[in-house]
Formats: C-alpha cells, structure tokens, sequence
C-alpha cells in the first residue's frame, strides 16, 4: 500500500451524530425546511389571489346591465339611434335652440366668458369660419341660422354628437348593475326593471349590457355627464406629460449618474454626501414633490411655465422621478466590466470616447430598464398632480405644454369620490384604461431591453 | 519636446521609479531600460509589483484613483509623467493586452476598427484595410475572415486574446504591453500567442508579464526578476513591497543568476 493515509470517516469523538440519531435529525432538518417552503409558497399565493381580487373588482365595476331613460329616443333621431350616422348640418339643427350661444362660447370663443355677448363674433371667434357678414354682429345679433350654421362648421362631428347626445337625448342612467349582479341576478333585475320603469312597456326606457369600457369611452372628451364622458383628455394628458418627463429626467438623471460614476472620484466628502442623498430623495414621499412643484415650477417660474400646465406637471413628475433614474444609471454603469473600460483606455481613447463608446452601448439596457421603471411609477402617480393642481373639469384636449390638463390617475380619482354609481364605473374602465398603459409601458421595456442585449452580443 | 535619442536601443529608461498607492509605497525604486525590439519578461512572485511597473510604462495607473508615480520614467528620452504628456497619447503609443482576453461585445471588425475609429477614421476603405492587417498580424485573419461580423465574445479565449492584440496591433503602437496574456489560456492557445510574439518583435517592443518561466525563457530576451519586502508597522500591520531584484538578458538570468533570491525562485522554492 501507499503511504497515504485514509481519511478518518468515524465520529472523532463522539460529538458529532451517526447512525440512526443522524437519521433522525435529519428527518427533523427536512420537515423545517419544507414547513419554509410551504410558507414562501403561501406567500406567493397571497400575492396573486390579491391582485386577482383586485382586477376582478375592477372589472366588476367596469361591465353589466344599466337601465336609461331618454329625453328623446335616439332611433327617432337617427338609423339605429347612432348618432354619428349624421352629418354636421344634421346634427347642428338638432341641437336645442336656447343652448347654442353657450356652445359657441365654451367650445369657440376666445374672450372671457362675460365679455363674448357684447363682442364682434368675428373678434370672439378668431379663425372661425363665419357666414358672410356675420363677423361683425355680436352673438345677440345674428339668427338662429347662422348660429347652428357656425357650429356645423367649426366643430367636428364627434363634438357635435356628444353634444346632442348629452342635450337632446340626453341619456340618463337610472341603475348600474355590476358584472356580478349581471351575469347570476338577472330575474331581479327584470323585476326592477319591471316595477320601477315599466319594462320594455315603457317607450322612454330601455335595459342594455353596458360596457362602460368602450371605443367610445376611450375617443370621446371628458365631459360632466358620466353617460357620455370620455377619456381622451385625459390619455393625452397623461402622454403628453409622460413625454416630457421622459426626456428632461432621462436627460438629466443619466447626466448625472455618468458624473458621478465615470468622472466623480468619490474620495471628495461632498460627493459622498450627494451619493447618499440621492438616495434619500428616492424615498420621499410623492406629495412633497407636489409641493415643490406648486412652489418652484406653478409660482416661481410661472413666466415660463404659465401655471397649473402640462410643463409644470412634467417638471415636477420629472424632479419625482429622477431620483430613481440617477440610481438605477448608476448601477446600470457600475455594471459595466472594468476590462473594458482599461481596453478602450489602453487603445488611446479619452474618457469621454470610452463612456460613449464602450460604457454607455454596454449600460444603456439597465438604465433603459431603470427609466421605464420610473416612467411606470410616474404614470400613476396623483398626489403631484392634485397639489400642483391639475383641472378635473377641463373638456379640451391639451394642445401645447403650457395647455392646462388633466391625467388619467386624476380623472379616475375625481370619478372615484362622485356618489353616483355610473360615476363609479367610468372609474373602473379608466382604470382599466390605466392598467393597459401601464403593462404596455412595461411590455416595451423588456422588448427594448432583449433587443438591444442581443445586438450587444452576437 | 523631440525623442532626443530616437536611435538610442531603449524604449525605455526608467530611473529610482516608485509607485504609491494612497501614499503606500508598492513599488520601490525600479532602475532598468527596456531594449528596443526585443522581449522583455517581468517574473516574479504574487504581489512583487511587476504588473505595476508594467501599468506605470503607459499611463494605466493614472486610472486608479490614488496611485502616484515619482522618478525618472521615460519613453524614446522623454519623460512620460512630464505635465505636457497626455496620457491618452502615451497608451496609443504604447498599447497594452490584459490577463483576461477583453473584447469589446462588438463584432470582430469593430473590436479591431475601434482603436482607428477613435482617431477620427472614418473611410470604409481605410478601415478594411487596417482590420485586414491587423488580422493577419495577429494570425487571426484565416480563421475569421469568412465572418467579420460575428460578435468577438463568440470566439473561442485564444482567438479573443489574438482578437485583442490585433485590436492593440490597429493602432500602431511602437511598445505592446502583455500582463500575462496566456494565464486564462490553454496550452495550445498560448503556444499560438507565443509564436505571435516572436514574430511582432520584428516590429514592436514587447514587454511580459507572466508566471510561467518556461515561458518568459522561452521567448524573451531579457528577464526582469522582481521579488517582495515586508516590514511590520508600529500597529502592528505588515506593510509589503515590491522591488527589482535582478535584471540581465534571458539566458544568463536563468543560467547564472547573481543573486541567491533569483535562484531560490527558478529552482522554485520561492512564493
């Protein structure tokens, strides 16, 4: 034999356990950890049952039957009670005589509201296209013709719709149902219906499947009335101050993430306060933004930002999230191998041709990451909207970034404190409408981020 | 200033040159000067401070934040760390080639383009023809011709360390460092690297990091043999540093060492 000694595989001194004591041990050593298992299991289940809850409760509210009542029945205004069917000219001669002055002041006018009748109509509709000779009659002066003829060509045939829907058939929605209540409560229903309403009797009532999540929810414009409101004032609300705050806190936020990484040397006590500080900001709560964002961007700055508009919201969205983008830069480029950094150093590259050549092709997918993150954080954010003081009454779409806005967490949040139930599901649907957004937001980044992984790699 | 002695035989002359890291002395004192076209190996235990002085020959250490760099370093007669130099112009004279193969996540003709492209290069025409070059240099080009596209982290470690050295080739430096080119490679991949050395020291001077003495007897002309010192504080903390013991061409290095260290170390009883 070799003079290589065997290992010892007996106890050495008795401490340590063996035979059937070892088993028995352990047996007791696997029962724990499958007691954990069990536990991490459950936790995961929690998890997903409470976001199944949630989204049913949304989609609960969003569907089911509601019954209306009309002032006019729609079918003796059009082909199938469908508005849209009809033209302009059509349209606008419907409209109830005693509201036009009042449509063409809210939707055209350019003067404050007290001043437009006693102003020129060719002064308070700047642009307008106006019958002859009408532009210098006041409102008072001209006739009922020429006013429908004003509205027929100078708003869209949605607007004139959702106008005569509102005024003139003017739906009214006695009864939501939820979705439950719909699918498994139709007898009482129909005995609602019945005995409130009349039934299908009654020529002025009807019963239908609403689904308050439509087409026509998502494209028409916010309006005060739960039964014709839309979202799309406040979808493009949400867009444009998504856009804006993507730009100027990407801008920014990688900016500084590169200084601090690439050009900071970190022995300096000043930088090191502002590492650490960064990250505290990350953690301050959204409402103090608002806060900044009224003082700084609404009050201070109000020459450039002209107030409660869609720059100040995107301002203040963007100093919220920039926090989260410096950090997640930073980490993103702190990924970045050093090899690389020392071959592009060692070929002659100066430092700014190294981060733009090797570092930042390297860490774009993580901050891209990091950035749509944020992005996803800010879409729902309302606390910072609701203190710089976005309008929950506005009906025109934002045009510019100093238009006055609204966004969709605040119109869900406005929709959500009226007492009336169809007020509740426009809520859901907006909700809804919220959540799309949000995964769609999501969805891109990871396709963003595969893409450009693998064209880093093959 | 003008390469005073640009005929003279040495790349290098370096003269009592130390090397602090946060004001702790790594390296102490290194007299040598480094011939001109030839290969020149640093031997020595862990931690004995030859890959040091082979970052302080381009400029490498300024990236460390803390190291410093005092006495005489000088490059064709010219002193490196004079403030005049820019260090970005030192490394594209002086290219270097890592331990561990580092290709860019681009493709091979990027990898080897990159260095061109840095120095305004712009003209596809131009750019083929260094890359076609610098392949064959680097005696790549027959294996990869066929696909310049591919990404260079899809090479198998010897091709991306021959990819990096032709990267470093693209540049046109007059010195290419080598800081143990072959430790993360196979015996057959480093007997390719080395066969590629003695061929570029036709053109460049090289300089060698490495561990294996096999090797730095197998393809350097001169051999540096560094070793370590230590030295207890008052606190009672060690404090080590390296130092050049020994420095003669190759041959008589490892036949006829004059120092008792060299000796003990490539017999191998040593670190």
């Amino acid at each position: 034999m070799s003079a290589v000694e065997v290992p010892n595989t007996q106890p050495i001194d008795g401490r340590l356990l063996a035979g059937a004591e070892f088993t028995r041990q352990l047996a007791a050593r696997q029962r724990r950890g499958r007691l954990w298992a069990r536990f991490f299991s459950l936790s995961t289940v929690v998890a997903v049952v409470a976001l199944i809850t949630l989204l049913l409760s949304i989609i609960n509210d969003a569907f089911g039957f509601v019954i209306s009542t009309y002032r006019v029945d729609p079918t003796t205004l059009a082909p199938d009670g469908n508005l849209e069917l009809l033209s302009n000219e059509e349209l606008a001669a419907l409209l109830p005589e005693r509201r036009l002055g009042a449509y063409l002041r809210d939707n055209l006018s350019v003067v404050p509201p007290t001043e437009f009748p006693s102003v020129p109509l060719g002064q308070a509709l700047p642009g307008a296209i106006l019958p002859p000779g009408v532009a210098e009659k006041t409102f008072a002066e001209t006739t009922v013709e020429e006013r429908r003829s004003i509205l027929a060509n100078n708003l869209n045939v949605d607007l004139l719709a959702s106008l005569v829907e509102l005024d003139v058939v003017s739906e009214d929605v006695r009864e939501t149902y939820t979705l439950i209540e719909s699918l498994f409560e139709r007898d009482r229903i129909e005995r609602e219906y019945e005995e409130k309403f009349g039934g299908a009797s009654a020529t002025d009532t009807v019963k239908y499947f609403r689904s308050w999540l439509s087409l026509d929810f998502i494209t028409a414009p916010q309006a005060s009335s739960p039964e014709v409101a839309g979202i799309r004032t406040a979808i493009l609300g949400t867009v444009w101050i998504m856009a804006i705050t993507v730009v100027f806190s990407f801008i920014v936020g990688v900016g500084a993430a590169i200084y601090l990484e690439e050009y900071a040397t970190g022995n300096n006590p000043l930088e090191r306060f502002i590492e650490t500080n960064i990250r505290n900001l990350a953690g301050v709560p959204s409402i103090i933004y608002g806060l900044l964002g009224l003082a700084v961007f609404v009050r201070v700055l109000e020459g450039i930002t002209q107030g409660r508009t869609i720059l100040s919201a995107s301002l203040t969205m963007g100093l919220l999230v920039l926090p989260v983008i410096i950090i997640n830069a930073q980490e993103a480029l702190r990924a970045v191998p050093s090899s690389l950094r020392e071959a592009s150093f060692g070929l002659g590259a100066t430092r700014w041709q190294t981060i733009l050549r090797t570092v930042l092709p390297s860490a774009m997918p993580g901050i891209l990451t990091g950035t749509i993150l944020a992005m996803s954080r800010a879409i729902g954010e309302t606390a910072p909207l609701i203190v710089i003081g976005a309008s929950t009454t506005i009906f025109v779409d934002p045009s510019s970034v100093v238009s006055k806005f609204t966004a969709l967490p605040i119109q869900i949040y406005d929709w959500t404190r009226r007492p009336q139930d169809d007020f509740r599901s426009i809520a859901a649907a907006g909700i809804l409408v919220l959540l799309v957004l949000l995964i769609g937001l999501n969805a891109t980044a990871i396709i963003l981020r595969q893409r450009i992984r693998r064209s880093l790699q093959s | 200033m003008s390469a005073t002695n640009s005929g003279s035989a040495y790349s290098f002359e370096l003269k009592d040159m130390n090397v602090y890291y946060s004001d702790k002395l790594a390296v102490d004192s290194v007299t040598l000067s480094i011939q001109a076209r030839k290969i020149t190996a640093f031997i020595g235990p862990s931690g004995c401070g030859k890959s040091t002085v082979l970052r302080a020959l381009n400029r490498m250490n300024d990236l460390i934040p803390g190291a410093k760099v005092t006495g005489d370093v000088r490059f064709m007669g010219r002193n490196l760390y004079d403030p005049n130099v820019d260090p970005v112009e030192v490394r594209r004279r002086i290219g270097m080639v890592f331990q561990k193969p580092n290709p860019f996540p681009k493709s091979i003709y990027d990898n080897v383009a990159y260095g061109p492209r840095l120095l305004g290069i712009r003209q596809k025409s131009t750019l083929d023809d260094i890359v076609e070059n610098s392949l064959k240099s680097a005696f790549l080009w027959d294996e990869v011709k066929g696909d310049l596209k591919k990404s260079g982290l899809a090479l198998s470690g010897g091709q991306q360390q021959r990819l990096c050295i032709a990267r470093t080739i693209a540049v046109e430096p007059e010195v290419i460092l080598m800081d143990e080119p072959c430790s993360a490679l196979d015996p057959i991949a480093t007997q390719a690297i080395e066969d590629l050395m003695l061929e570029l020291v036709k053109k460049y001077t090289i300089v060698i990091v490495t561990h294996n003495m096999g090797q730095a007897q197998r393809v350097s002309d001169f051999t540096a043999f560094y070793s370590i010192r230590k030295a207890a504080e008052a606190d009672g903390i060690e404090r080590r540093w390296g130092l050049l013991v020994e420095y003669a061409p190759t041959e008589q290095l490892f036949s006829r060492p004059t120092s008792e260290e060299t000796e003990r170390y490539i017999r191998g009883e040593f670190g």
